[in-house]
């Protein structure tokens, strides 16, 4: 069964995805700042689906410690899914350098940082899976969230660059875009619930997107035509509008 | 969990108590805290976080051929909530209550500090957190011991009674069954007055089962659950309605006896098959009374179901136990006989409840805190032995933070 990295496993869709791929008997590796607070959900896996799973610390913002994370893994994961992210409210981000250079730095540069480790051994030995959870926010800077947006608009086309890069050596690269996840980085926002996604129905759309191989995800189904629809509007309306 | 910065509150795991026991200003959840975190498959012991429902450590021990020691009428409770109600099954009379399998538990202080308690490690906080509803701190681990089975089935037998007496007989007779409980009939009265069904149990052994399910008499299929979706009229409720579902489910039962075998799932959880099962008492809801009486009060329960059936209050769901020997701080088994009863609400049923309470208290019996909703202070006080050692257990442990609507309420906490 091909082993999982889970890299930000700690977070509401990672620890969803840790649970997840158990149940299917896959073995995981789950990397987070704070790995101990993984223990629980490790030995509930490892127990109950009789897998191993073992703990990393990755920090994704350290961008020197992304090398060694990575040789330190004892054996080679066959698919990797990056989940970590950093999102703070948009008008906090643009007061203060460090929450914004952070917010540029968790999702966009240690994304590429760590991706591009990765994707350079995968390439090596023509094998692997690499999953990227960037988000709707990419697709059009809007006034509400553009820090935050155009960094993962920065992971998607470097997701879909990497995506290119590897067809011909059998790695397959998918981007997933969730629109609203009801989670811990989205706990201050009052998202309208008949919009928004739950940690577990995430998890299982990756899973299914990474097993069959698809390249671009929406989650839920209907933010791509959403976002269609956002994309399509005239610029000289859309730098008018309240979004 | 962050215990500084929040108010003072109580915590709560899948609020299944009928009342106001999880309820206050400021709510811990413990539903995250849900993981299995050791496993001795060959003792049977289990280490899980509080939040963990019995339903999913089911799932996980039934298959192996082990099973809960102790468990009430619903699977959809966490290990926290069985420990601070100290939750007793149809087998109390013969194996306890879940406290009694409960190696050791960490309970979380109101600094946030955890003690490991046990039988002989911090005893009173055991003792206290054990039926102490969360008022002594947040349970946040628990260890426990579970009982071996052979099959995922039940050997039930299920017997007619004519009335009270016939059912109170049956129910010594068949006392050396492992689970036993019986179903009344409220409203009869006359010569019929408690015509009952017993409902016995034992779990199957291999050879006791049909061929059929002996290649694999661990695995059960997952039934669909129905669902309620909707509140029926409270209208339906009423008398003439109960008596005649009363009626009918007595006389399905067309010979005295019946022997069968069944899957754990309908023989100890009837009710967790229809999810929101509550909305079948309509919008304006059903209160659940529980109480337990002293084996030389038998005479009290006669009174107590007399006076119930007298009423316009009629009730659905009576279940009738009897209990073995307990001796514990602060839950609610006392050896005797225990009656289980939903109301409709109609105007006029808290009066008619407190005059019920007097009635318990004359008979030396308690309330079940897990179901109360209304009790008056003076009556837990009354009623419960050990109350201000209970309270005194708390000061020293957890004065401040932890408090419960319950808990204003029965003047426990201010």
């Amino acid at each position: 069964m091909p082993t999982v990295l889970i890299l930000g496993a700690n977070s509401d869709i990672g620890r969803a995805l840790a649970r997840n791929y158990a149940t299917k008997g896959h073995h995981l590796q789950l990397a987070a700042r704070n790995p101990n607070d993984l223990k629980p959900l490790s030995a509930d896996v490892s127990i109950r689906y009789q897998i191993t799973c073992t703990l990393h610390t990755f920090d994704a913002s350290e961008l020197g410690s992304h090398k060694e994370f990575w040789n330190s893994l004892s054996i080679m994961p066959d698919i990797i899914i990056l989940v970590f992210g950093y999102m703070e409210d948009n008008q906090k981000t643009l007061d203060n350098p460090t929450i914004l250079f952070n917010t540029i730095q968790v999702n966009y540069t240690g994304a590429i940082s760590i991706l591009n480790i990765i994707s350079r051994a995968f390439k090596a030995r023509k094998q692997g899976q690499i999953a990227g959870i960037a988000s709707v926010a990419g697709l059009r800077g809007r006034a509400s969230n553009y820090i935050y947006g155009s960094a993962k608009a920065g992971l998607i086309a470097y997701l879909s660059g990497l995506r290119n890069e590897l067809s011909s050596s059998d790695v397959h690269v998918t981007t997933i875009l969730p629109g609203f996840v009801d989670t811990k980085m989205s706990s201050h926002l009052n998202l309208p619930a008949i919009l928004t996604a739950k940690p577990d129905e995430v998890a299982e759309v990756i899973y299914k997107a990474i097993d069959k191989k698809k390249n671009v995800v929406y989650v839920k189904w209907f933010w791509k035509w959403i976002m269609l629809i956002i994309r399509l509007i005239p610029e000289g309306i859309f730098k008018k509008l309240n979004l | 969990m962050n215990l500084h910065n929040s108010g003072k509150g109580i915590a709560r795991g899948n609020g299944r108590c009928y009342g106001d026991a999880s309820l206050a200003d400021t709510v811990f959840s413990t539903l995250k805290f849900n993981h299995i975190l050791d496993f001795n498959a060959f003792q049977g012991i289990i280490d899980v976080e509080s939040g963990i429902t019995l339903n999913s450590i089911l799932d996980f021990i039934v298959p192996q051929a082990w099973f809960l020691p102790v468990t009430p009428g619903t699977k959809y409770i966490t290990v926290g909530g069985a420990v601070a109600s100290d939750v007793h099954g149809k087998n109390h009379h013969t194996d306890g209550c879940f406290r009694q399998y409960v190696l050791e538990m960490d309970v979380m202080m109101e600094d946030g500090t955890l003690i490991t308690c046990s039988n002989n490690k911090y005893a009173d906080l055991f003792n206290a957190t054990c039926g102490g509803m969360g008022l002594t701190g947040i349970i946040t681990r628990v260890k426990f011991q579970l009982k071996k089975i052979e099959t995922a089935y039940i050997k039930q037998k299920m017997i007619k009674a004519k009335n009270l007496n016939e059912i109170i007989e049956l129910l010594e007779r068949y006392s050396s069954y492992t689970y036993s409980v019986a179903w009344i009939d409220c409203l009869k009265s006359g010569d019929a007055f408690g015509r009952s069904i017993l409902m016995l149990g034992e779990h199957a052994r291999v050879e006791e089962l049909p061929l059929k399910l002996q290649k694999s008499p661990l695995q059960l299929t997952k039934k669909k659950l129905l669902n309620l979706p909707f509140f029926l009229p409270s209208i339906l409720l009423n008398r003439l309605t109960i008596s005649i579902f009363n009626f009918l489910y007595y006389h399905k039962m067309w010979k005295r006896e019946i022997n069968n075998i069944v899957a754990y799932e309908p023989f100890f959880y009837p009710l967790d098959a229809i999810q929101n099962w509550n909305r079948g008492y309509g919008k304006n809801g059903f209160v659940q009374y529980q109480f337990v009486l002293p084996l030389e009060s038998r005479e009290g329960l006669v009174k107590i179901l007399k006076k119930i059936g007298s009423n316009g209050h009629a009730s659905f769901l009576a279940v009738l136990k009897i209990f073995g020997e307990d001796d514990n701080l602060i839950s609610f088994p006392v050896q005797g006989y225990t009656l289980a009863l939903d109301i409709p609400i109609r105007s006029n049923l808290l009066p008619f409840l407190d005059e019920l309470d007097e009635l318990v208290l004359h008979y030396k019996g308690k309330i079940y805190l897990s179901k109360d909703a209304r009790m008056k202070p003076n009556v837990f006080f009354e009623s419960y032995p050990h109350a201000q050692k209970f309270i005194s257990i708390i000061q020293k442990y957890s004065p401040l933070k932890f408090i419960s609507l319950q808990s204003i309420r029965l003047k426990i906490k201010s």
